[in-house]
């Protein structure tokens, strides 16, 4: 024991920390944020070294080379004791991260803790949330599979459509003309050297400037925030109701940093983990790219955006969105903390959070996206076809063959992206469908060119068949009366 | 009394001389060190952007095979390796195209790229159409738009046959920023792509 005395007053009489440490640990923060509200910055912090830790185990085997990266994941994956471990900690890590530093920042927006004085750690964390995502989608790419080409692919498409200069930041973004060694070479820079490295730097600042401005108090209906009066205020409420931050306040965040890296480590055993799929091999041309799970959103926007819209929403929504960011602590540096004095601020997440959360949905199931195996995979529901005429059961494999399937639903099996068919004749009579298919519209390639006269007549017929028992089929009413007349000329052409 | 205060005064103006001089030195060591810097950092932004290029530069004439391996009126995939691989690239190297043999000596060659977001369609000859699995973009046999999110038909390659070899212009992943040529159609012309 002594000895380790010993050790410790030789090292701290040259290292002077124990002051300094001493000071951070034990000043007084407001009694009421000693709560489990309080968490998320620590836990944030405590993945970032998560990630560095198990990337730079990584590091040891993978390769950024474009010809080999996807082979050292496999022998990561298959051949290295715990290889595949480390890499489902470090892909669920990357997740959990991403997911605390959104509910963190949400925390810290409905407490309004980027009032004055904290417009500045507000801001640091802006970008250390861009650098979150930024280290996702560089990950992402880094798992060199045939969804991170492809990935790449939708990034510099994105990316071309920037007025002028769009050429040139392909090249940039590529490394070259097309994704390559050296795309693979640059992303690797980025993702182990650029972003950890300003991520490491802004996140010490944004913890140095809590611990030196204090952290946010717990807001109170009433207790207005004024540069004048607040730092006044601020002190009296730490000392004269403060609890020092060590221990009332850390043991928290110190147990629930344990229990979010051990959810990474359970979810990394039960899951494991992330591809690669398929080789990076662009040839191959039968592949779903899909992003990861926090860029479905975009993903699913871009399906979604009328096209002449597109372009100028994917290039100035987000520079919007993260200059009100950026700017919302100058815009409401003063006023009410409370939630409850505060409903377009608590409106406002709420919409955030049901439109990500509804876009996020949706890209998991992509309805835009045709099937495009459900021609040759899924077949037709037999009872369909019971007591079918020939002519319908031929309509049936026009439907299948002619690839309609990839597109439309029937029996609850096949593309979502027409709509589905299993009623479609108590919906449209034979004229419209007809018209329909020969001409398209409303999303539907006509199919005019490729159908012969004798095929749309299969499909048409096959088609009406498709309705509930207990509706009957649309009719074109003008048509009945047209028969009619014919058989029977009325009066007036009798005339 | 008055020595000692004299000598307080003579050492502060002494220190404030030096105070500013070092102040001075320090200027410009400052100075020096952004000479310095500017000299080096300017040719290293030129080796930063060392990969912006003409598009011009980065194309040139690659073989795809002999025109008898694309049956009059059919599509085929083609695959070839792109003209300005490193040896590092492995797989990526290889590039997709498909080849629509339209007449004798006529040809369409498409990129597999989406004119959407770059994803690779795939050709259904049943229906003779291209389908995109990321977004649902649908192209007709002949490129031409005919459903989804695109805003334009297919990429298309330039081609040419020599001494029987079907020859493109390619080398780049084609993008709006350096394959879209939009051109005003006019009446019942067709002309894809097509501004209007």
């Amino acid at each position: 024991m002594r000895r380790i005395k010993g050790i410790y007053d030789w090292l701290e009489q040259r290292l002077q920390l124990e002051g300094p440490v001493k000071d951070a640990a034990m000043h007084p923060v407001p009694r009421k944020t000693a709560s489990w509200w309080y968490v998320f910055g620590s836990a944030a912090f405590t993945l970032l070294f998560l990630q560095i830790v198990t990337g730079i185990l990584l590091a040891l085997v993978y390769v950024p080379s474009a010809g080999e990266a996807w082979s050292s994941l496999n022998v990561l994956n298959h051949q290295l004791e715990l290889g595949w471990f480390l890499r489902a900690m470090h892909g669920w890590g990357s997740n959990f991260m991403v997911a605390v530093v959104l509910v963190h920042m949400a925390q810290v927006f409905m407490f309004g803790s980027y009032k004055y004085p904290r417009e500045l750690t507000w801001i640091l964390g802006v970008f250390l949330l861009l650098m979150t995502l930024g280290m996702a989608f560089t990950g992402q790419v880094l798992r060199f599979d045939q969804d991170a080409y492809w990935g790449l692919g939708i990034g510099a498409s994105i990316i071309s459509r920037v007025p002028m200069i769009g050429g040139s930041l392909v090249h940039l973004l590529l490394g070259g003309p097309i994704i390559a060694g050296a795309t693979l070479s640059r992303f690797f820079a980025l993702h182990v050297f650029v972003i950890p490295g300003l991520m490491l730097v802004f996140a010490c600042l944004h913890v140095w400037m809590v611990l030196k401005l204090g952290i946010n108090e717990w807001p109170m209906p009433g207790r207005i925030v004024r540069r004048s009066t607040y730092l006044q205020e601020y002190h009296k409420l730490t000392h004269e109701d403060g609890v020092p931050f060590v221990p009332v306040a850390l043991w928290k965040d110190a147990v629930f940093s344990a229990a979010v890296v051990a959810a990474v480590a359970v979810c990394a055993f039960a899951f494991g983990p992330y591809g690669p799929s398929g080789t990076p091999d662009p040839t191959v041309i039968q592949t779903v790219p899909k992003p990861d799970f926090f860029f479905l959103w975009i993903y699913a926007a871009l399906a979604y955006l009328p096209p002449s819209l597109e372009t100028p929403f994917i290039l100035i929504v987000p520079v919007i969105g993260i200059v009100i960011l950026l700017g919302l602590p100058f815009y409401a540096s003063e006023g009410e903390k409370s939630w409850y004095r505060r409903p377009v601020a608590v409106l406002l997440l709420c919409i955030v959070a049901v439109s990500w959360g509804t876009l996020t949905h949706l890209g998991t199931f992509t309805p835009w996206s045709p099937h495009m195996d459900a021609w040759s995979g899924d077949p037709v529901p037999p009872r369909y076809l019971h007591d079918a005429t020939p002519l319908v059961r031929q309509g049936a494999v026009v439907f299948q063959s002619k690839q309609c399937r990839n597109c439309h639903a029937v029996g609850g099996v096949g593309g979502q992206r027409g709509p589905a068919l299993d009623s479609i004749a108590s919906r449209m009579t034979e004229d419209q469908m007809i018209r329909q298919v020969l001409q398209g519209g409303g999303n539907m390639p006509a199919y005019g060119k490729n159908l012969s006269p004798a095929e749309v007549t299969a499909l048409v017929s096959f088609l009406e068949t498709l309705h509930p028992s207990n509706e009957v089929p649309a009719v074109d009413a003008s048509r009945k009366e047209v028969q009619t007349s014919q058989a029977n000329p009325g009066p007036e052409l009798k005339k | 009394m008055s020595y000692e205060v004299i000598t307080k005064n003579e050492q502060q103006e002494s220190e404030k001389l030096t105070v500013s001089r070092r102040w001075l030195l320090l200027k410009f060591g400052i100075a020096f060190n952004g000479l310095v810097g500017l000299a080096l950092v300017t040719p290293v932004i030129r080796y930063l952007l060392s990969p912006v290029k003409r598009d011009a530069s980065y194309k040139s004439w690659i073989p795809l095979g002999p025109v008898k391996d694309f049956p009059l009126g059919e599509t085929r995939l083609a695959t070839f390796v792109n003209p300005f691989r490193r040896p590092w690239d492995g797989e990526t190297a290889g590039v997709a195209c498909y080849v629509r043999h339209v007449a004798a000596r006529q040809f369409q060659v498409f990129a597999v790229n989406c004119a959407h977001l770059g994803c690779p369609v795939r050709w259904f000859p049943q229906s003779q159409l291209f389908m995109c699995p990321c977004h649902g973009g649908v192209y007709y046999a002949d490129g031409a738009r005919a459903s989804g999110p695109p805003e334009r038909g297919l990429f298309t390659y330039d081609y040419k046959i020599v001494d029987g070899q079907l020859h493109i212009d390619a080398g780049q992943m084609p993008t709006l920023s350096n394959t879209a040529k939009l051109v005003k159609i006019g009446n019942a012309k067709g002309n894809y792509p097509c501004a209007g």
